[in-house]
């Protein structure tokens, strides 16, 4: 059978596995919607939570972020993980303690405000939006390469799927979806990654295959190899970064604040049991993730190696079929600046900006012709880093049943995510806006449809950004953290762990938190772009970083202003009392 | 409590609040110890003290890099069973666990 068979069975089996879920558990009440009754047993939310969690970012860009970057990748691997340990440690438990439907929910009632609420319900709604953007996208990508279908189409299929399960099934059929999906994204991840790791250095496992020597006879080890043909063409060595230590450090925290602090994670833990079991869960969650996790590491390494052994000084009349094919899809495209016909691959960028495609013939050696304006450097190789691990298989030469799983992993990543995000937007409106704010004496039914309307509604949104995407898959979703390590993350914790943080301070905190951070961000990301450099940032921190010094900012001014004001009434001092401890939750459905 | 004078229940009230601040003190005792952990093996060693560590390493891997892209990974994992584990104890300890009973 041909691979282009094989990938159309193997994304169809797995759509119509998501579907069939999504009947079988379809959500009859608001519990059911918004926290999937909170009865998950914990390993099977650890399991959610991590194809929640890992995203089209974590699956399709991750990797190919590592193999350009190198050490300066680490940023990923501390950040996306290490927020765990916070979430486990410092939130879950508590939050499930508390026991009601969402993040504002809980801002809404600790600091007794519908104001500090709907602030909650905007911060919430931007950071969803922003992820779910980088989504949308990444599906978008898996259908134009591998199922040949226009990317305005992938995603309008991929809208359909979500809106199947995520709007009959809410929570509960999400939940359910998600097993399923993590079951198939890391079946994918890992198949190929084995394969590749086995060929290079003879070691299956990646983790242990990056530190042995490559298979070659040349006895070095893989990363001394990479270092050694990287600093060759110029290129910095694989594990020194270029970034300044403060920013590394910056920006890991903000990834790592961020996570605890992202409205759709911290939902999954509103839906096991009791507050013990947010604990575990939080761990199965992390050790889902981190079989991924310590995996993605490995593959840009080899990834990067593959790469330049494959296209580096070759004739591009000779260049690998994968090559021309994501060269057909505009993520590759090569300028014979030397007009030798060979690819030369070196630092710095071959052309300016993205490439644009003439549609007027052909160049010298059979090469789609770009109009970009040449640079001055010897590069002439654009390879856009979202496809790594995509094309990783191809690169490898593996069989065409691993490729087609791999596009079956990456709309299983994207797809789980989406749905996720969705839930998150549409029960903040159902639930935050309408019944806690504006309407409170809508039926649970009203309810019901009000979080199905809005979850059509935030679908319709999300496919229009990922139909006209706002930039690189990562890149978007690192937006997300920042603004959410400055504005909700602190305003849970101070919730928790201090019993004089009150309505004013909290709202002070968030605001100025996420004020200040939006503001950074716009401005070198969309107003000036071009100052966007180390020279012009604050204290050498990047916009990926700042979030961390928006926390500081929502931490100082929330403490200054609380110490000004009145302190929480006494109901607040016995509510917080009470999640403390973790003796008495009740399910959601029982209030 | 097995109290049931009316008189007494002042004093279970502030016994049960001693128990409670007890029990959060020992809950801050080991996120203190555990966030410290947390906060070495990435912050310090895969970022501040990476440059000293390279020096070492651990198969192929530079130790500081292993630290960044492996290592604290591991570490993160270790320390969320500890405190599933040790939590669970200090809870039961001051009777103020969710065990089904």
């Amino acid at each position: 059978m041909d691979t282009q068979t094989l990938i159309y069975i193997f994304v169809g089996l797995s759509f119509a596995l998501y579907i069939a879920i999504a009947i079988w558990s379809r959500a009859g009440s608001t519990s059911e919607f918004y926290v999937a009754g909170g009865g998950v047993n914990p390993v099977v939310n650890g399991m959610a939570t991590a194809a929640d969690w890992m995203s089209a970012a974590s699956f399709i860009s991750m990797a190919g972020l590592i193999a350009f970057l190198g050490y300066d990748g680490s940023v990923y691997l501390m950040g996306w993980t290490g927020g765990y340990v916070l979430l486990a440690l410092l939130l879950a438990p508590y939050l499930r303690k508390f026991g009601e439907f969402t993040v504002p929910d809980f801002i809404g009632t600790r600091y007794y405000s519908k104001a500090a609420r709907v602030v909650a319900v905007v911060c919430l709604i931007f950071i969803s939006f922003t992820y779910i953007a980088g989504q949308m996208r990444g599906v978008g990508i898996v259908f134009s390469r591998f199922l040949d279908v226009p990317i305005l189409w992938g995603v309008i299929i991929g809208m359909g799927i979500v809106f199947i399960y995520a709007v009959l099934g809410g929570m509960k059929g999400i939940t359910y979806t998600q097993v399923a999906q993590y079951c198939v994204l890391i079946f994918a991840y890992m198949v190929p990654a084995f394969f590749i790791s086995f060929l290079i250095t003879g070691n299956p496992v990646p983790a242990l295959g990056l530190g042995s020597e490559v298979n070659d006879g040349s006895e070095l080890f893989v990363l001394q190899k990479l270092d050694l043909v990287l600093t060759d063409l110029g290129f910095a060595a694989y594990t020194d970064g270029s970034k300044s230590t403060i920013d590394i450090f910056c920006i890991t925290m903000a990834l790592m604040v961020g996570t605890a602090g992202l409205p759709h994670v911290i939902v999954r833990f509103f839906t096991v049991p009791k507050a013990s079991d947010a604990r575990k869960s939080a761990g199965w969650a992390l050790l889902f993730i981190a079989l991924l996790y310590v995996t993605a590491g490995p593959v840009g390494a080899f990834a990067r190696l593959n790469f330049i052994e494959t296209v580096n000084e070759q004739d591009y009349a000779d260049a690998p079929e994968w090559f021309t094919n994501w060269e057909a899809n505009d993520l590759i495209a090569w300028r014979d600046k030397n007009g030798d016909g060979r690819m030369q691959y070196r630092p710095g960028d071959a052309f300016e900006g993205a490439p644009v495609f003439s549609e007027s013939g052909e160049g010298a050696s059979g090469e789609r012709v770009l109009e970009n304006a040449a640079t001055e450097n010897a590069n002439e190789v654009y390879v856009d880093r979202d496809i790594m691990v995509l094309a990783n298989p191809e690169i490898a030469n593996l069989p065409g049943w691993v490729i087609a799983l791999v596009a079956a992993g990456g709309l299983a990543a994207a797809l789980s995510t989406a749905a996720g995000l969705l839930l998150v937007i549409s029960s903040s409106v159902s639930h935050d806006l309408l019944k806690k704010t504006f309407r409170p004496r809508i039926t649970e039914k009203g309810e019901l449809l009000a979080a199905r309307v809005a979850a059509t509604a935030a679908i319709v949104v999300a496919g229009y950004l990922g139909i006209y995407p706002p930039g690189w898959v990562a890149q978007v979703v690192a937006f997300a953290f920042g603004l959410a390590a400055a504005s909700l993350f602190p305003a849970i914790f101070m919730g928790i762990f201090s019993m004089r943080m009150n309505r004013e301070g909290a709202i002070a905190g968030m605001v100025s938190g996420l004020v200040f951070t939006f503001l950074y961000i716009a401005w070198f990301k969309l107003w000036a772009p071009a100052a966007n450099v180390e020279a012009n940032w604050l204290l050498g921190i990047s916009p990926e970083g700042i979030g961390v010094v928006g926390m500081v900012i929502n931490f100082t001014v929330a403490i200054a202003v609380a110490s000004l004001t009145k302190a929480p009434p006494a109901d607040i001092r016995g509510l917080v009392e009470n999640i403390r401890v973790p003796r008495g939750a009740e399910n959601p459905h029982m209030h | 409590m097995d109290d049931t004078q009316t008189g007494s229940n002042s004093d279970a009230d502030a016994r049960q609040a001693g128990v409670r601040k007890a029990y959060w003190r020992a809950n801050i005792r080991l996120l203190a110890v555990l966030m410290s952990i947390w906060f070495s093996v990435s912050f310090g060693a895969g970022i501040l003290f990476r440059d000293f560590l390279d020096q070492f390493s651990i198969g192929g891997y530079p130790l500081g890099f292993w630290f960044a892209q492996q290592g604290s990974i591991y570490v993160f994992l270790i320390l969320i069973a500890i405190y599933v584990v040790a939590m669970h104890r200090i809870e039961r300890k001051f009777d103020l666990d969710d065990d089904d009973s």
